[in-house]
């Protein structure tokens, strides 16, 4: 008896010691690693559940993985970005690029905790990045003090999985357009291995949002543009003639007289420069005297002249924690990822609510259906331009419109370069017949929201 | 001049929040003292989101020593620090997130200062446990319950996030609702409005101010009429409204073809109708408010509140706009001063001197009189306790076995196994499997304890020995914003906190609130 039992015990105290260190020690890789370093990470690796995705395979190499090989790319290291970054780097992850085109401001040091006030004027990319290998022992962050628009698809295709934490739908978009446009089809039918997943988190003040892109598959943003209503200005015969907000007085100095006075020279109005700011909020004040308006302080000046979003720490520490457990799901199959958007509000109690955004068929970014144009032959061309740049759909913000004419391409309007606007200028009052366009003729149009021009049918009507 | 040099620098660090907030708000944050117990990664990221934004001070009770695993979810605890008390190595990389705070740390475990010391705890604005057993929670809750010190109870277990706020009577005056109804008195006008609509003959205008007349003194003066028509009765239904509308229309300028001029003005007015003719009423909340607490417009119960004085924006020259904007300020001045008398009066007659509330605050207390909040956590010992254990609403919820309520029984069922085991279910791998019995002994003695026939599916219990009492980062980090900014709310009284327990899960981006 004893003889027979021996072996069982035995094997049983190996079995137990392999699971005490599987569990208790660390895998000795890339030398940063001491004991007991991935516990709370590697219960949700290596054991099996009833809730996991049902690819999920427990595995002692998933966290080899995200050591190793899993490479991440989080755009912007702002409010969000800061949160990201700390998040996966605590997740496992090291193999992560960020990118951010701003320098750091004092009024970041609120909730951007990986900058001190001696980081001010340096750039976030850089200084996140810093930060964040020097706390945790073998992360490998590489910043990027660049606009996004700086790299093109062959610097996007070499991640698994983008996180953004933007504050520009502009930017958002272009990103979407981006990751659309390195899809591949064969003979119609998309090839998943060129889906590169897309989280995206969004806030402001106590809101936020967070989704799951995965595109060409699901809702893009494109296709959810009519939840970012466009931003409301005011309107110019307010302004100009009767206002009566502090708001009006304010916009009404920093849209016609600054451009007037030129207080400063042939500069334009710097939002940062506190020398700008308070010679428009002299001047507000003088106009809201005028009218016997109330409320015109300089932190209303600046909030208006630089469009501020409120923002706190808390709000972007919830959605960014969300957006990290979304690519920990993805990049490991442990868990069915968020189908597929978040939406979060703590002014009131604590709300969350998540559906599944749908995609729309004739997206102007991944539905691949040519985008269709109605107007009678004898609309003006600036009709057409208005209804890229009003269209709840579209929202363009500066589209530049060619066509091919006789064989040749030809620009119809164009607003980004001086000479070329003023070329084309005449165009927008002409009617599409005088401009030589017929029924079905196909127009280009290319736009900062998207990194590919998007194709238009026109379709006369009556 | 160095005061005033960091009060500007402070105001520039802290513009983003003082737009949320103002001055006044944040001012109570930096008052507060903080006590955080249990630096693991979810009290970490609740402190870091605390000291951002510019708590006067914390202080972190914590009697363990760092380990291995602690240094690896914590942002603020190096390996460097493994060994180390927790309490004082987290506190140096918190305080080194903002100079304006002052931090201290108390290497105990909260038991041992309960033993020796309960009313170390009373200095503190709020306290915050984070990852404590169920005893030390009763223990402490009781406590925290008769000095009036709100406490909030936070944990992390695997992919669930849990809080529980513990507060007899948290007040809120400013809750800035998203969605407030403009405080008009359409239907009641108050004299001065009165005179004012009388002041404009839309009949006689010239083209210019008929188009530039406030949508509010078209609808006043339509109604002026309707109620004449109507023995002063206002319009009840849709198709009373709707002829209201219609009578409002039929006033808009036409040409001498008798085509409808462009007046967005008279639109506004058309649209407006439905809510501007919301009757002026003190809603069931705020008589709740006067009934119970001691509140100074008792004498505006049974009538109406103190007129709130703003006006939306709407189209007008500016001139009509400010005058109609004025006769509502003045109003609310006048309301605000009439509290103030009576304040006054009521301050005297319990021996208290006038001063003692100020104008600042009865000013603040008139302009958000619709929008007063109070909210009353029960116990802890009424929650845990057989007696009073809100069986209605536990059972309820879990009519849906799936749903938030399961996470809140799984996690009572789990203290059970640790106050059984001392240990957590599930923390070693060999354990997961012959733990799974054993927690549900505990599941099944919890419900039969409280009477509760509900049924918790064994995928639940599974999962939760597989959590193995698994601190995920990402799951911290969520609860670290929310509970952060439940913590600002309770400071500052400033918007409204949940009550009383929250439920976050992390695997399908869901969450709940319960009142237990």
């Amino acid at each position: 008896m004893a003889d027979a039992e021996e072996p069982e015990k035995k094997r049983r105290r190996i079995e137990d010691l392999t699971d005490k260190m599987a569990v208790d020690g660390g895998h000795r890789i890339s030398g940063c690693s001491w004991d007991g370093r991935w516990n709370h990470v590697r219960k949700f690796l290596e054991r099996p559940g009833p809730f996991t995705h049902p690819d999920f395979e427990p595995s002692p190499e998933s966290l080899q993985f995200l050591l190793e090989t899993c490479k991440i790319l989080v755009i912007g290291a702002g409010g969000l970005g800061c949160e990201l970054l700390k998040n996966l780097a605590l997740s496992g992850f090291r193999l992560i690029d960020v990118v951010d085109m701003d320098i750091i401001d004092v009024s970041n040091l609120n909730r951007q905790f990986l900058f001190r006030s001696n980081d001010v004027g340096r750039p976030k990319a850089e200084v996140a990045a810093e930060f964040i290998n020097s706390r945790i022992p073998g992360c490998k962050v590489l910043p990027h003090f660049k606009k996004i628009q700086d790299f093109d698809d062959s610097f996007y295709r070499q991640f698994h999985i983008i996180v953004c934490g933007l504050d520009s739908i502009i930017a958002r978009r272009w990103m979407n357009g981006m990751l659309i446009s390195i899809l591949s089809y064969d003979e119609g039918v998309l090839d998943p291995s060129s889906i590169i997943p897309l989280i995206d988190g969004g806030t402001e003040g106590f809101k936020g949002n967070a989704r799951v892109i995965l595109p060409g598959m699901t809702a893009c943003i494109d296709c959810t543009l009519e939840l970012y209503p466009p931003q409301i200005n005011f309107p110019m015969c307010t302004i100009a003639s009767m206002p009566r907000l502090p708001e009006h007085c304010i916009e009404y100095v920093r849209i016609l007289q600054w451009p007037k006075e030129t207080p400063f020279g042939d500069t334009s109005l710097d939002g940062d420069n506190p020398e700008h700011i308070q010679w428009v909020f002299e001047r507000a004040q003088e106009r809201a005297a005028e009218f016997s308006i109330p409320g015109v302080t300089y932190r209303l000046t600046q909030g208006v002249v630089k469009r501020i979003i409120p923002a706190v720490a808390s709000t972007n520490a919830v959605i960014a924690a969300a957006c990290a457990t979304e690519v920990f799901k993805i990049a490991t199959s442990a868990y069915i990822p968020l189908n597929n958007y978040l939406v979060f509000n703590d002014v009131d109690g604590l709300y969350t609510h998540a559906f599944e955004a749908e995609r729309k068929e004739n997206c102007t970014a991944c539905s691949q259906v040519p985008q269709d144009l109605q107007f009678p032959p004898s609309a003006k061309l600036q009709e057409i331009l208005e209804y890229l740049t009003e269209n709840s759909s579209l929202q363009m913000k500066s589209p530049a419109i060619t066509t091919v004419l006789e064989g040749k391409n030809k620009t119809l309007y164009l607003q980004s370069v001086k000479s070329i606007e003023e070329r084309t200028r005449p165009n927008l009052c002409k009617t599409l017949k005088e401009l030589g366009l017929s029924d079905g003729q196909e127009l280009a149009v290319a736009d900062v929201t998207t990194p590919q021009t998007v194709l238009f049918k026109l379709n006369f009507t009556a | 001049a160095t005061m005033a040099a960091t009060k500007a620098s402070k105001e520039q660090k802290y513009d983003r929040q003082l737009r949320l907030w103002g001055d006044h708000g944040q001012e109570t944050l930096e008052n507060a003292h903080v006590c955080l117990i249990n630096a693991t990664a979810t009290g970490t990221e609740i402190l870091k989101n605390l000291v951002l934004p510019g708590i006067g001070a914390f202080t972190i009770v914590d009697g363990h020593t760092v380990s291995g695993e602690d240094a690896g979810n914590n942002f603020f605890l190096s390996n460097n620090s493994i060994g180390r008390n927790r309490a004082q190595a987290a506190t140096e990389l918190l305080q080194e997130l903002n100079g304006d705070v002052s931090g201290n740390f108390v290497e105990e475990s909260p038991d041992k200062l309960l033993d020796n010391d309960p009313e170390f705890f009373h200095r503190f604005t709020i306290v915050i446990g984070v990852q404590l057993p169920e005893s030390t929670c009763l223990r402490l809750g009781s406590v925290l319950w008769n000095a009036s010190v709100p406490f909030l109870i936070c944990k992390t277990y695997g992919l669930i996030g849990y809080m529980r706020l513990v507060v007899q009577e948290h007040t809120v005056i400013e809750s800035h609702p998203d969605n407030a109804l403009e405080d008009l008195r359409l239907d009641q006008p108050f004299e001065e409005f009165k005179n004012h609509t009388n002041s404009y003959d839309l009949d006689s205008m010239d083209k210019k101010d008929h188009s530039h007349t406030p949508w509010i003194i078209i609808v006043a003066k339509y109604l002026e009429k309707w109620l004449s028509e109507h023995n002063d009765q206002l319009p009840k239904n849709y198709k009373e409204k709707e002829a209201f509308r219609q009578t409002i229309r039929e006033g808009i300028i036409k040409t001498d073809g008798g085509v409808p001029e462009d007046e967005e003005n008279f639109e506004e007015a058309i649209k407006n109708v439905n809510t501007a003719l919301n009757l002026t009423k003190v809603c069931g909340v705020i008589q709740l408010i006067f009934y119970h607490s001691s509140c100074v417009c008792r004498v505006f119960s049974l009538i109406h509140l103190p007129v709130r004085g703003t006006i939306p924006d709407m189209i007008a020259d500016s001139q009509k706009f400010i005058n109609l904007q004025n006769v509502y300020r003045e109003k609310a001045m006048q309301d605000a001063a009439a509290v103030s008398k009576h304040v006054e009066c009521l301050l005297r007659s319990v021996g208290k001197p006038p001063e003692s509330i100020s104008e600042k605050d009865i000013k603040l207390f008139c302009k958000n009189a619709s929008f007063l909040r109070v909210v009353r956590c029960r116990s802890l010992a009424e929650e845990y306790s057989v007696d009073s254990v809100n069986k209605d609403e536990i059972a309820s919820y879990m009519d849906n076995p799936d749903s938030e309520m399961v996470f809140y029984l799984m996690l009572r069922a789990v203290d059970r196994f640790y106050q059984q085991h001392s240990r957590y279910p599930g923390v070693y791998n060999y354990q997961v499997e012959e733990d799974i019995n054993k927690l549900k002994v505990c599941v099944n003695s919890l419900l039969q304890e409280y009477s509760l026939s509900v049924n918790i599916k064994d995928d639940y219990i599974h999962e939760f020995c597989r959590y193995g009492a698994a601190e995920p980062h990402t799951v911290s980090a969520f609860l670290g914003g929310s509970a952060a900014q439940e913590a600002i709310k309770i400071i500052s009284h400033q918007f409204v906190p949940f009550n009383n327990t929250f439920i976050y899960n992390a695997m399908s981006q869901t969450s709940a609130t319960f009142q237990l």
